[in-house]
């Protein structure tokens, strides 16, 4: 979706701000917040892309005002809620007062730690061969799906070259609408910044992107 | 806790006095709730945030790179097959299974960023700081690059070209910084000292072992 998290490209943010020494995390709501999202989704009711459409499809202006684990804690209650995991009333009160049984058995430390370290690796096995080899010209598709996309703006209809093949690897598209993870070619495709900025790009630099192969079409060389 | 925590937008805007903020608000009703359904285990929290605070973070992506100085053969390894490379170091997993790593030379910077959301290696980095995630260096990093450098105190040479990823699938970039001139001898160890955070993103340069930033860092 064309929402508020496809910032590239954009104007008037102002100046990278970084902060010296930083901690991991500024509050200890920020640390409930990320431990909750990662323990909460042990619980298999949702995948990454899921999340990551729930975080993207607040309202502009809110996901632009929140702090980042401001946007995770909203999209994780937009998911939980969603999921029929609590009520709205459940969430305003901070409490289950006919407290239920869990469906799912929450993760253990120990199962927590185990799953960290192994993680979910995305690759699957090619569903057919690559349509496109490294060298080739590809054009960026002009597409702007409602749902969950990792397409930016900023490359769409854009003709680049296919630098690297990934391999075959879940589809977000379809993994964020729970259709299965329908997986496609995956391709780093390298767009010059005369092609993506015109004239007012940096000549002396390019940008690539990992697009799944329905992302392409072929362009001329 | 005074600290407020900046906005994506960069642009503050007023809290209320006193007591707990909104957000520490709704996270502390939302764990009371799910420990209470029985979805969440408070063990499992606490040793989540611990991995994160105390295990994972930018040493290791050093450690990395360190040994990619020195050891040739490993370097090979780690820009052919990083993610096997890293993992014979004892790191890999969540938002590192899919690991490249990029190696910057005098006449090509490598530079990451995740324009859509705030796709970062976390195994060999951590967790992504606030400015990785800021919408000034998402909107900017990829029209912007060399303004971007500027804004780190990094200014290149015009020749050198500026290669900006843009992490947008599962795949996770690691840089690897230039070993700095006068190190040679040097153990892991002390290399290591000389790899930042930053210098791993492309936002920053390995330290000159001359720096003064280095009896902080080391």
């Amino acid at each position: 979706m064309n929402g508020a998290q496809d910032l590239g490209g954009m104007m008037g943010f102002g100046h990278v701000i970084a902060e010296a020494d930083e901690p991991v995390f500024h509050a200890d709501w920020e640390r409930r917040a990320f431990a909750l999202t990662l323990a909460a989704g042990a619980l298999g009711e949702w995948n990454i892309d899921m999340a990551r459409h729930a975080r993207e499809s607040l309202h502009p202006a809110d996901y632009l005002s929140s702090s980042y684990y401001e946007v995770w804690l909203k999209g994780l209650e937009k998911l939980l809620v969603g999921r029929g995991l609590v009520s709205e009333a459940e969430l305003s009160a901070g409490r289950a007062p006919g407290a239920s049984k869990p469906t799912r058995p929450a993760l253990s430390a120990s199962k927590a730690l185990r799953a960290l370290d192994a993680g979910t690796p995305y690759d699957r096995p090619p569903p057919e061969r690559a349509r496109f080899s490294i060298g080739q010209a590809a054009r960026a598709r002009n597409l702007h799906p409602r749902g969950h996309t990792r397409l930016p703006r900023y490359v769409r209809g854009k003709r680049g070259e296919v630098e690297k093949v990934y391999g075959a690897f879940v589809f977000p598209d379809a993994n964020a609408k729970g259709t299965g993870e329908g997986p496609q070619w995956l391709y780093c495709v390298r767009f010059p910044a005369s092609e993506l900025w015109g004239a007012d790009g940096d000549r002396g630099s390019d940008v690539s992107v990992d697009a799944w192969e329905s992302y392409l079409e072929e362009a001329e060389p | 806790m005074g600290h407020e925590p900046s906005p994506l937008g960069g642009h503050a805007h007023d809290h209320g006095e006193g007591g707990l903020s909104d957000p520490a608000l709704r996270a502390r009703a939302l764990e009371s709730l799910l420990v209470e359904k029985g979805y969440v285990d408070p063990a499992a929290l606490e040793a989540i945030i611990e991995s994160y605070e105390k295990k994972i973070g930018p040493r290791n992506g050093a450690r990395v790179v360190a040994r990619s100085w020195v050891e040739p053969d490993f370097r090979r390894w780690l820009l052919e097959d990083a993610t096997a490379a890293i993992r014979s170091l004892g790191y890999g997993g969540r938002q590192g299974e899919h690991m490249v790593a990029l190696a910057n030379t005098p006449a090509v910077h490598n530079l990451v960023v995740c324009t859509l959301c705030s796709c970062y290696p976390w195994p060999v980095l951590g967790l992504p700081p606030v400015w990785y995630k800021s919408a000034p260096y998402r909107s900017r990093a990829v029209i912007d690059p060399r303004g971007v450098l500027a804004e780190f105190g990094v200014a290149l040479p015009p020749e050198t070209y500026i290669r900006v990823w843009d992490s947008t699938a599962e795949i996770r970039y690691l840089v690897v910084p230039i070993r700095p001139a006068a190190t040679d001898g040097w153990s892991e160890e002390r290399l290591a000292a000389l790899i930042t955070r930053d210098s791993m993103i492309g936002a920053g340069l390995a330290l000159d072992p001359a720096s003064p930033a280095l009896g902080a860092a080391s």
